[in-house]
């Protein structure tokens, strides 16, 4: 008796949620006729050029218009690194030595001495012209990961100081959400624009955009260089 | 003409390395086609306009799930058959 009428009650609500949704066509905007719609890429793509001054549509959608995901995304990005930190952490305190691959050849250790700085630079380099190039926080901290991965697999005994990476990390965490929250104080939203914006393809252009970006590549930068070391430092048991 | 060629022969290309890499009983072997495939993916997103995704494919797909499988593979086993046979003594022991 009682499946039949929760049955019942789904069969009502389904029948008038359909009816509610069944004039509407897939993608279309509801309640709304279809002269009236202005279709958001037309909208996104007027003001990232004429409001914004971002020479990079996608980069103003990414950290501007959908700035929102962007943080989750990086809090996705926070949280299973702290997993991984903490699956790994007894493992690593009882036996603490680097599980090398191979250890390399002079030739791997200078030449990577020679490109380490090159490739932070890259790194820093896209990062930083988020909003002219393609390319921003995340590619650029992954550049500047890749970096470091380079440096700890040539050296044995190249370490780095997890304190350190902590403190970038929670202060660029602390910089995006920041920046976030000054937009209330301006009579805004989250994450609303509140600099100027200076004119088309300038470096100092596009507001918050770049300061954002540049939290976001020191986030991401620490946070895959954190996953790295201790991926590196869990010896496990050797197999063969 | 010459674009959509290079297309279906980059495609055709990351068809091979991916039924490569499930067939392939070397797990280093294995992963090292699937960042061919990241890299022949990466290089197709480069030629479809979209250099921002390209850029983090490359960084992400080749490089670095590359070398994190890779040290993961060096601290479990090389080969698909190890862990077989592993699971087979251990339950014989048992």
């Amino acid at each position: 008796m009682k499946k039949i009428l929760v049955l019942l009650l789904l069969a009502v609500v389904g029948f008038y949620t359909a009816e509610t949704f069944f004039d509407i066509g897939f993608g279309k905007a509801p309640f709304v006729k279809s002269s009236e719609i202005k279709p958001v890429k037309d909208v996104y793509l007027h003001q990232t050029v004429q409001e914004l001054k971002v020479a990079n549509a996608v980069t103003s959608i990414v950290v501007n218009f959908r700035g929102f995901d962007t943080l989750g995304e990086v809090t996705v990005l926070f949280l299973s690194v702290t997993a991984l930190g903490s699956i790994l952490y007894k493992k690593r305190h009882h036996v603490g030595e680097r599980s090398v691959l191979f250890s390399a050849s002079s030739i791997v250790t200078s030449g990577s001495k020679l490109l380490f700085p090159a490739i932070v630079l890259l790194g820093a380099y896209v990062f930083i012209h988020g909003h002219l190039s393609p390319g921003g926080g995340f590619q650029g901290g992954v550049i500047i990961a890749t970096g470091f991965l380079l440096m700890l697999l040539a050296y044995e005994n190249y370490s780095v100081s997890h304190k350190g990476l902590a403190i970038v990390e929670s202060l660029a965490g602390i910089t995006f959400a920041g920046v976030g929250l000054l937009g209330f104080m301006n009579g805004g939203t989250f994450l609303q624009n509140f600099l100027a914006t200076g004119t088309l393809n300038d470096l100092f252009s596009g507001g918050i955009i770049p300061i954002i970006y540049i939290a976001v590549g020191f986030k991401v930068a620490a946070e895959l260089t954190g996953v790295i070391y201790t991926v590196l430092n869990e010896k496990g048991e050797q197999h063969g | 003409m010459m674009a959509f060629i290079l297309i279906l022969i980059l495609l055709a290309l990351m068809i091979a390395a991916s039924v490569y890499a499930v067939r392939q009983k070397d797990l280093l072997y294995a992963v090292i086609a699937t960042g061919i495939i990241s890299l022949v993916l990466s290089i197709l997103f480069y030629l479809l306009q979209a250099p921002d995704v390209a850029l983090t494919e490359a960084a992400i797909g080749v490089a670095l799930t590359t070398i994190i499988f890779v040290i993961t593979i060096r601290n479990t086993v090389r080969m698909e058959d190890e862990s077989d046979k592993n699971k087979n003594i251990k339950s014989a022991a048992k």
